[in-house]
């Protein structure tokens, strides 16, 4: 019988990892919750992905391709799935997490106002339908996705008022310099820098307050500036949908899976890669699936051919996380009546008190609400240093009904 | 005046604490993690009269109505809601323990109301088709456990009480040690640990029965009443094997909480996909709109059991000066209060308003869990 390699996720970590692990004859099984293939960077399909890349989607004849589906648990040896055929149970024998990442928010007072919104979440919108044309945008927070969303933003026709990063000026020079070497990287950086040309661009500066009648309509800056806007989109960094990986005892180190060189976690038959080890792009991600893709189908050649490309592909992402750090300032953004949790209502004052996670939960229902704590759970733990204290089944809200399995 | 040290800061230590602070005993607290941890973090918090036996039936029903005196001017800390319980019958077997129940709580003068299928569905609409009826008793309740312990707590240190926080390891005579090295020293010892005092006194006759619940999102229209299957008792209470049993409750902000399940000596948290799968089964069997209500998660608890069912509430068969509060079950809820003013009359050499035989430590001997 042939090797079952499970793939969660089918972002580019996922899809290079099908793509590798497919040149072998295993029984391949690539799963991910949307509609198309694609993941955060690639979403809307083949046309997104750079050329370089687009080959990842190529259809295997051994991949069974499981769109729509959504994996809700794991143990060992087996996957607890909603399919749109129904709940299903999913045996692997190797299984490969590339669960990718989502935004980090902080909350500061205005944060809950409507068209406050997640830069990511403000591309995915605009990806969609929103129209942008001739709205006033500011971007704030830190990380080179500020950059890339706001030149894109633009050329839909948004009027981009400021970007605000948080970051001082020379460590931010020290980032532009350590990407000398990385020539995808230069030229990404110099077309955002080309696109943006007569855009308010501040550093060492970040976002107090946002305020408005109903809806956010002015931003306030710590250096006392005001500015009117219609959108308000912040990115304070992403975090690893660790989820799954916790839910197997996966070791983590700083909220990131701890992986080998071969993209190996801590238990026996399960793979980690893309931003689940660590935040990176698409280049890192692609390396890294395919690392494990070839792993777990034995071609540990192939697999050895891409050790200096991740090692590369690791320095750049360490690079990131320092020169990206949040200063301590923000924590001190929000107030005591500033919302926290925004599922229950949770405000800074009443979280405050509490000397844990697991307390705050109990006591405050902060991360029990729809979100379950996806959103405030990074938040508190960086307000607060709290690290989450279990993962419960299922990681994603289904139907009782997409609970019931057959019996087996 | 006379100290004491409480091991565990669950629902009933917490009560113990407040009952002995209020007596005047200088109380110290110990809890490894946090206030209301433990099952009482888990549980579904219904404050409910059981009639399995008179013994349980006395002390669920105590327990009630001290929660309705200490929930009266205060319900919000406790988001104590009085929704009541519907006990739903499906066949003329348990219509005929509809009228053996409400006979039961009629000598108690206990309220209740038997309820034909019309009545049943006019209580209830959302339950399925074919139901013969019911028995609603209105005085039952719901509490938030965790915040409960908290409210309790806070009202046990304003006396004075004194909370550490540390694991205790060891509990030697009139001392304990915590696992940070720890030692602290009382004229009395009580464990209220729950389930995990048979890490510290093997010798109890304790074993673990595990829980999983499911908690849904916000449907406040569906139920109004916690809705429990008649056969309830039976099936929960098997000796042995894996139960699942109906037992629906709405939550004062609107999400439903669905139980139950039993299992024996695991304490694990790891969900156990089948079982949860036959009680969401039998759950829509009974609501069958449940099917499209969306879960937020599942969880488990683990129930501390005792041969008999009943907790052990006083002194330790062979260590004096070491009491006992263990073996709650799936009531610890209901009897915390009770059960820890019947401590407190046990330790202060009071007069109880119970007949306290039938709680106290039994013979470790004879009764080993099989
Ligand atoms: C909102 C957002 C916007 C971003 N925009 C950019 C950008 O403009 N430019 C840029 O360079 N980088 C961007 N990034 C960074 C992005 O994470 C990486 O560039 C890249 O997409 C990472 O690839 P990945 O395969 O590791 O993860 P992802 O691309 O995130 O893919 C993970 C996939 O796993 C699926 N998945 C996760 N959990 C489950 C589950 N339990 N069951 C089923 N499927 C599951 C998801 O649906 C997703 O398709 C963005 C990230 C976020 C969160
Ligand atoms: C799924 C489920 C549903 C239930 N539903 C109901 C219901 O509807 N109604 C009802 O009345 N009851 C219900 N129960 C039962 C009820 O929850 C328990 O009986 C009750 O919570 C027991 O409380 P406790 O304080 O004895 O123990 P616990 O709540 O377990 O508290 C023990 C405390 O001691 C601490 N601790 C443990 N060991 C140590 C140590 N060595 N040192 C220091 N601290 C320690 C723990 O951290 C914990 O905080 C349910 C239980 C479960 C599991």
């Amino acid at each position: 019988m042939s090797l079952n390699v499970v793939i969660v996720g089918a972002g580019p970590a996922g899809l290079a990892a099908a793509w590798s692990a497919s040149q072998s004859n295993a029984n391949i099984t690539l799963i991910d919750q949307a509609a198309q293939a694609g993941g955060q960077i690639w979403r809307g399909g083949q046309g997104y992905a750079p050329k370089r890349y687009r080959h990842l989607f190529g259809q295997q004849t051994t991949l069974h391709y499981r769109k729509q589906t959504h994996v809700l648990g794991a143990s060992e040896q087996q996957l607890y799935l909603a399919t749109p055929q129904g709940p299903q149970q999913l045996r692997y024998d190797r299984l490969i997490l590339a669960n990718g990442a989502r935004e980090l928010f902080l909350p500061f007072p205005g944060w809950t106002l409507p068209k406050v919104v997640g830069v990511g979440g403000l591309q995915a919108l605009v990806k969609g339908s929103l129209p942008i044309a001739g709205k006033r945008v500011v971007i704030a927070g830190s990380g080179p996705l500020l950059i890339a969303v706001a030149s894109q933003l633009k050329q839909r026709g948004a009027i981009i008022k400021a970007v605000v990063e948080q970051v001082p000026i020379a460590q931010l020079l020290r980032f532009g310099r350590s990407l000398v070497g990385n020539p995808t990287k230069m030229l990404q950086a110099a077309q955002f820098a080309q696109a943006l040309a007569n855009t308010p661009f501040y550093v060492n500066t970040w976002i107090t307050a946002a305020e408005g009648e109903g809806e956010v309509q002015q931003v306030q800056l710590n250096n006392g500036q005001r500015i009117e806007c219609d959108y308000l989109a912040c990115s304070w960094g992403l975090i690893a949908n660790t989820e799954l990986a916790q839910q197997l005892g996966c070791r983590l180190e700083q909220n990131f899976v701890v992986v080998d060189r071969s993209q190996h976690t801590s238990r026996d038959q399960v793979y980690a890669v893309g931003e689940l080890t660590g935040i990176g792009g698409e280049d890192k991600a692609v390396i890294e699936g395919q690392i494990a893709g070839f792993v777990a189908t034995g071609n540990y050649q192939a697999a050895s051919q891409l050790a200096q490309q991740q090692a590369q592909a690791r320095q750049f992402s360490q690079q990131l996380a320092a020169s990206f750090a949040l200063r301590p300032e923000l924590r001190q953004l929000a107030q005591a009546n500033t919302i926290v949790c925004r599922c229950e209502d949770v405000t800074l004052a009443q979280l405050q008190s509490q000397p844990s996670w697991r307390s705050a939960k109990l006591q405050t229902r902060c991360g029990m609400g729809i979100c379950q704590g996806r959103v405030c759970g990074g938040a508190t733990q960086y307000l607060f240093g709290w690290s989450q204290d279990s993962v419960r089944f299922p990681i994603h809200s289904v139907s009782v009904a997409d609970l019931v399995m057959e019996s087996v | 005046m006379s100290s004491v040290i409480i091991v565990g800061g669950g629902i009933v230590g917490c009560a113990v604490a407040l009952e002995l602070t209020q007596a005047g005993w200088q109380v110290t607290l110990i809890e490894r993690d946090c206030l209301g941890s433990g099952a009482t973090a888990a549980g579904m918090g219904h404050i409910v009269v059981m009639d399995e036996g008179e013994a349980q039936l006395k002390l669920t029903l105590f327990g009630q109505q001290l929660w309705q005196a200490l929930t009266a001017d205060h319900p919000q800390p406790h988001e104590y809601h009085a929704c009541g319980t519907l006990w739903v019958a499906t066949d003329t077997e348990e219509w005929d323990l509809v009228a053996e129940k409400a006979a039961v709580y009629q000598q108690y003068q206990i309220a209740c109301e038997i309820l034909d299928a019309a009545a049943l569905y006019a209580h209830e609409p959302a339950l399925r088709e074919g139901l013969v009826g019911g028995l609603l008793v209105p005085n039952d309740s719901v509490v938030y456990p965790p915040k409960s312990a908290v409210y309790l707590w806070q009202q046990a240190e304003k006396h004075g009480a004194t909370l550490v926080y540390g694991e205790v390891t060891t509990i030697q005579t009139n001392y304990v040690q915590l696992n940070d090295g720890r030692q602290l020293s009382a004229d009395a010892i009580v464990v209220a640990n729950g389930q995990r005092c048979i890490d510290l006194l093997p010798e109890l006759p304790i074993r673990a029965k595990r829980g999983q619940l499911v908690i849904t999102e916000r449907y406040p229209a569906l139920i109004k009443h916690q809705l429990v299957e008649l056969s309830y008792i039976k099936n929960a209470h098997a000796s042995s094997g894996d139960s699942v049993a109906f037992n629906l409750q709405p939550r004062p902000n609107g999400q439903l909480l669905i139980g139950s399940s039993r299992q024996f000596d695991r304490t694990d948290r790891q969900i156990d996909q089948l079982l949860l799968s036959q009680m969401l089964r039998k759950a829509i069997d009974y609501v069958p709109a449940l099917a499209d209500v969306r879960c937020l998660r599942t969880w488990t608890g683990v129930r501390a059991a005792s041969p008999d069912g009943l907790p052990l509430i006083g002194q330790h068969p062979e260590r004096a000066g070491l009491w006992l509060n263990v073996g709650h079950e799936g009531l610890g809820i209901t009897t915390a209060l009770s059960s820890a003013r019947l401590l407190a009359d046990q330790m202060l050499q009071r007069q109880s308003q119970l007949e306290i035989q039938p709680y106290l430590p039994r013979s470790l001997q004879q009764e080993q869990p099989q």
